[in-house]
């Protein structure tokens, strides 16, 4: 019992992005108004980011800023002490990425809804339908 | 139907949470991911760059190259908004309202009729917000400069505290962006332009690109700001901080102009007349 919960303690923020993401992948694909598809996608995409940001976290260190003295001396710089900034940056430019790709995912929104004048998928599918027929 | 997507998620969450038991559990320090090029960057960054954030480091310099790109997908985002949504032919809208500022009278101006008199005391109001905003209007008159301050300390002060060009950019974007929710989208025109905000958007690229082939004029590769300290008078190593600080810049701009482009474009469908 105990070895079960050290693995739940030790795992749990994996499971809580997994949730997250599960809601997300939900709404991609179970929800029928386009908007709810973007807002899940976006889900999604935080998901991924804090999974990568937890990715960095060290037991018993501070953030990745250094500090130092003006002079320009400072003390030797262990990695231990600081938390891996190497998620911290990918997902820095990932945050900015995903704005961008709202922005052109609304954009095609807006496109398909003066097209159509309805954002739901399966009205807009039957629209194509009959225009083909 | 219904039951087989929520069977399909299910599954695919099961998996991976099958998979986190392999993973290494929180906080280890011997993780695999902190265990190969992370301790090079972070005991090198000051001695190489002599920046304190390492974060800012690693983006700016060590990963120039991604981070280069990474500020061109933002500025191919803001031009595919524009071109997806902009409508260049200017069709007049028939019904026009204007407010009479000293009496607060609304004035509706059907088709066919000129606007009034050009002064000072008549204001052009959307069709679909009518009512006189006092206390929107002066709480964010307060809160703009501020913030637009604050971006700036953002931008300025990456070095040595977490920020930088991304989210200095973002915060100055979203200040313009509520002086044009909470005036309208015409009076925020007269601010920044739509031609302005394409210029700046260039022009962020045009800098962080330029900083690199500055550093491949001087010598060195593309994008080693060591370079740079024979113009800018300063040792190899503050070079590169003050390099990176260049491109913090570019980047800064260029997102502060996308975010404003793709807010002009949503907000009004690419028409560019009234907004939210």
């Amino acid at each position: 019992m105990n070895e079960f919960f050290s693995i739940v303690i030790s795992k749990l923020n994996y499971w809580v992005y997994i949730t997250l993401m599960m809601i997300g992948l939900y709404a991609m694909i179970a929800k029928n108004n386009l908007v709810k598809k973007i807002i899940g996608m976006n889900i999604l995409q935080t998901a991924v980011i804090l999974f990568f940001i937890s990715i960095g976290a060290k037991r018993d260190a501070t953030i990745p800023i250094i500090t130092h003295g003006h002079a320009g001396e400072h003390h030797a710089v262990h990695a231990v002490d600081f938390i891996n900034p190497l998620p911290h940056v990918l997902m820095l430019t990932a945050i900015v990425v995903a704005v961008a790709t709202l922005g052109v995912a609304l954009a095609l929104v807006i496109k398909l809804y003066q097209k159509y004048q309805t954002l739901e998928e399966d009205e807009i599918l039957e629209q194509i339908r009959v225009r083909d027929e | 139907m219904k039951i087989f997507k929520i069977v399909i998620v299910l599954l695919f969450g099961g998996v991976l949470i099958y998979c986190t038991l392999d993973f290494p559990s929180w906080g280890d320090p011997q993780a695999p991911a902190s265990r190969h090029v992370s301790p090079r960057y972070i005991e090198k960054t000051i001695e190489e760059t002599s920046v304190p954030n390492i974060v800012t480091a690693v983006l700016a310099d060590y990963r120039g190259y991604d981070t280069m790109f990474e500020t061109i997908v933002i500025f191919s985002a803001g031009i595919a908004c524009i071109f997806l949504l902009r409508v260049s032919k200017r069709k007049k809208s028939g019904l026009q309202m204007y407010r009479h500022v000293p009496t607060g009278l609304t004035l509706r101006i059907e088709e066919g009729y000129g606007p009034p008199p050009d002064s000072r005391d008549f204001e052009r109001i959307d069709l679909m917000w009518v009512p006189y905003d006092l206390i929107v209007k002066t709480g964010s008159r307060l809160i703009v400069p501020f913030s637009q301050l604050f971006a700036l300390y953002v931008i300025a002060h990456g070095h040595h505290s977490p920020g930088g060009g991304f989210q200095g950019g973002v915060i100055l974007g979203a200040s313009i962006i509520l002086f044009a929710i909470s005036n309208n989208l015409r009076l925020s025109f007269t601010r920044i332009s739509e031609k302005l905000a394409v210029l700046l958007c260039g022009l962020g690229v045009i800098i962080y690109a330029g900083t690199g082939i500055l550093c491949t004029i001087f010598g060195s590769n593309y994008l080693d700001y060591g370079a740079l300290s024979k113009i800018l008078g300063v040792d190899v190593i503050t070079a590169r901080s003050h390099g990176i600080l260049m491109v913090e810049i570019g980047v800064g701009i260029c997102v502060m102009a996308v975010m404003v482009l793709l807010y002009y474009n949503l907000a009004s469908a690419g028409r560019h007349d009234e907004g939210l």
